[in-house]
């Protein structure tokens, strides 16, 4: 499976832009580090339950009742763009 | 020079009255002015809040308040933990100028004990890293020997406790990133059991592994920060509600008859020649303190690595996405949202963010998920299946805490699969979520570097770890070394 891996799809499901200089090196890393990782099908885990959390806890609640929270100042302080008391972002739809 | 002092000393002393707790702030700001230059343990820190907050611990002082166990004493904390008001970037350059809008419950625990909160200490960017040399903000350098890395993602908390900057620190730990830079800066850091302590305020990187840990001076410091940090928190989903003890209580030195498993796989090659006497000698000294000492299995040591590597990148990848440049972040302009994220996130993440966040969303990947994902899920029942097995038969696990001592700065740094397998003896711990502390037990010879032990628990089993650690520590003259640079 690492010889198919594409990092230029990869990449792009990660949101994340690369330079060809990156694609390339990076590529090649993860290309081996998933070479690595391939030991993991050596391992009989027919009928092993998956693990998603080491403390399982099931259906934590809290009561259901109004708590403070940010203001919309505080929210919107760290925004890098905002007008009217809204985040700005590119347009989405024409 | 109270900045030398552990909790406990300068606690008597400001009880006493004999020192003010601006004295002690002023004495670490002065050993931070003397050794950053060549340390770099701190991204940033604000002389005046700090001392502004050791003023108002006098004025406690002087009132006499006493049920506050931390009154007065200088902790600083790591760039990835909340502080209302206070610069927050992760060793990141893609948060930009952020500044946290609350804190995380940790910190206001440690406020109202009375703690001087100041400090933002360098880290790998995200927590991703071994090495702290994954920071934007440049290399953190280790106190014993100032051209070596200081271990990581915790390697600005090492440091600065090394090299007596603060009096203590909080790190994060998500696959030894509290232990393993501890051992190779000589100090006491603790990873809790998954749950013992809330991560409300923690920026997540890998959500069901990540914890807050203290780095100290010595164990009983330890000890004294987890009474308070410890405990259920309603902001956190998956702290457990479960009443916390007197950890203090625990370093009795009675360690007579506890049985301490050492796992035949971890006698493995690659572990450096003096960190392995050094920790030979420590099992040598622990049968004289009285302690049992058992060969135990953990059968599938051999997967950790690839498990960890796939669970950990798994969740990164998720985590990370709320960094996208649209409600807080560097935003780089796109024409289109897709454009945006892109950019944002292409040009505020280093390369081993790049890195994970891809391998993370790889495994993920639809055709894959099963292959890797899952497959990994499955394996770390297995992992944790085999220390819950060898802990019906010890009370605790002792291995080295590091393969090697401090290594040169960029000596590991082109190849990201040898760094990741460097952390075999810390990763479990977190993928089983159980306990685990780092102690001192000796140094190299030429050059003189530290070495640690790691003592693993059971989940919940804080108490029996640190009264093991405590016995040999106090049996030992590790503790009481100092880096040269921090008495120079």
């Amino acid at each position: 499976m690492p010889g198919d891996f594409d990092i230029k799809y990869t990449a792009h499901l990660a949101r994340v832009a690369l330079t060809p200089a990156e694609e390339e090196k990076f590529g090649a890393q993860l290309s081996n580090i998933l070479g690595y990782i391939e030991k993991l099908s050596e391992l009989n885990v027919d009928q092993i339950e998956p693990t998603a959390h080491a403390m399982p806890l099931v259906n934590v609640f809290r009561p259901d009742e109004v708590r403070p929270s940010l203001s919309n100042e505080e929210a919107l302080r760290n925004a890098p763009a905002g007008a009217n008391g809204l985040f700005m972002a590119p347009k989405i739809v024409e | 020079m109270l900045n030398r002092l552990t909790i406990s000393e300068l606690s008597a002393k400001l009880g006493r009255r004999e020192v003010s707790a601006r004295q002690a702030m002023q004495d670490c700001l002065d050993q931070i002015k003397k050794v950053e230059g060549q340390i770099h343990a701190f991204i940033s820190y604000d002389p005046a809040d700090a001392l502004a907050q050791a003023d108002e611990a006098d004025q406690a002082l002087a009132r006499g308040v006493k049920d506050k166990p931390l009154l007065g004493v200088p902790i600083a904390l790591k760039d990835v933990i909340a502080m209302k008001g206070r610069p927050l970037n992760c060793g990141s350059k893609i948060l930009g100028d952020f500044i946290s809008p609350y804190s995380a419950t940790v910190v206001e625990k440690l406020q109202a004990a009375g703690a001087v909160l100041f400090g933002r200490l360098n880290m790998d960017e995200f927590a991703m890293g071994s090495s702290t040399e994954n920071s934007a903000f440049g290399v953190t350098h280790n106190p014993w020997d100032v051209s070596r890395i200081p271990g990581g993602s915790s390697g600005g908390s090492a440091a600065a406790v090394a090299a007596d900057e603060c009096i203590a620190s909080l790190g994060s730990d998500t696959g030894g990133s509290i232990r393993q830079p501890a051992a190779l800066c000589g100090c006491v850091g603790f990873k809790p059991t998954y749950g013992r302590v809330t991560r409300y305020g923690l920026v997540a990187f890998a959500s069901s592994l990540d914890q807050i840990g203290p780095l100290t001076k010595d164990v009983r410091d330890a000890a004294l920060v987890l009474n308070v940090i410890s405990g259920y928190d309603p902001r956190d989903s998956t702290s457990v509600p479960r009443p916390v003890p007197d950890y203090s209580a625990a370093l009795d030195g009675r360690v007579k008859g506890l049985k301490i498993g050492l796992a035949r796989e971890y006698a493995m090659g690659g572990l450096d020649a003096e960190v392995g006497a050094a920790v030979q000698a420590a099992v040598k000294q622990y049968e004289k303190l009285g302690a049992e000492i058992v060969e135990i299995s953990l059968p599938h040591t051999d997967y950790a690595v690839a498990t960890y590597y796939i669970v950990a990148t798994a969740e990164a990848s998720a985590n990370l996405a709320r960094f996208d440049g649209i409600r807080y972040c560097a935003r780089v302009d796109g024409s289109d949202p897709m454009d945006l994220y892109c950019k944002t996130r292409g040009a505020g993440f280093g390369p081993e963010v790049k890195r994970r966040i891809i391998l993370g969303a790889y495994v993920l990947s639809s055709g894959y998920h099963d292959a890797y994902y899952l497959r990994a899920q499955k394996a770390r029942t297995l992992i944790r299946q085999d220390f819950l097995e060898a802990f019906t038969r010890v009370d605790a696990i002792l291995t080295p805490t590091s393969p090697t001592p401090a290594f040169k700065i960029g000596e590991k740094a082109s190849d990201p699969l040898q760094m990741y397998l460097s952390d075999i003896f810390t990763i479990s711990c977190n993928l089983a979520g159980i306990c685990g502390i780092n102690i001192p037990c000796g140094f190299t010879n030429n050059p003189k570097l530290p070495v640690g032990l790691q003592l693993l628990g059971k989940p919940f089993g804080e108490e029996t770890v640190l009264k093991l650690a405590h016995a040999y520590e106090q049996s030992s003259p590790w503790h009481t070394e100092r880096a040269p640079i921090a008495g120079s």
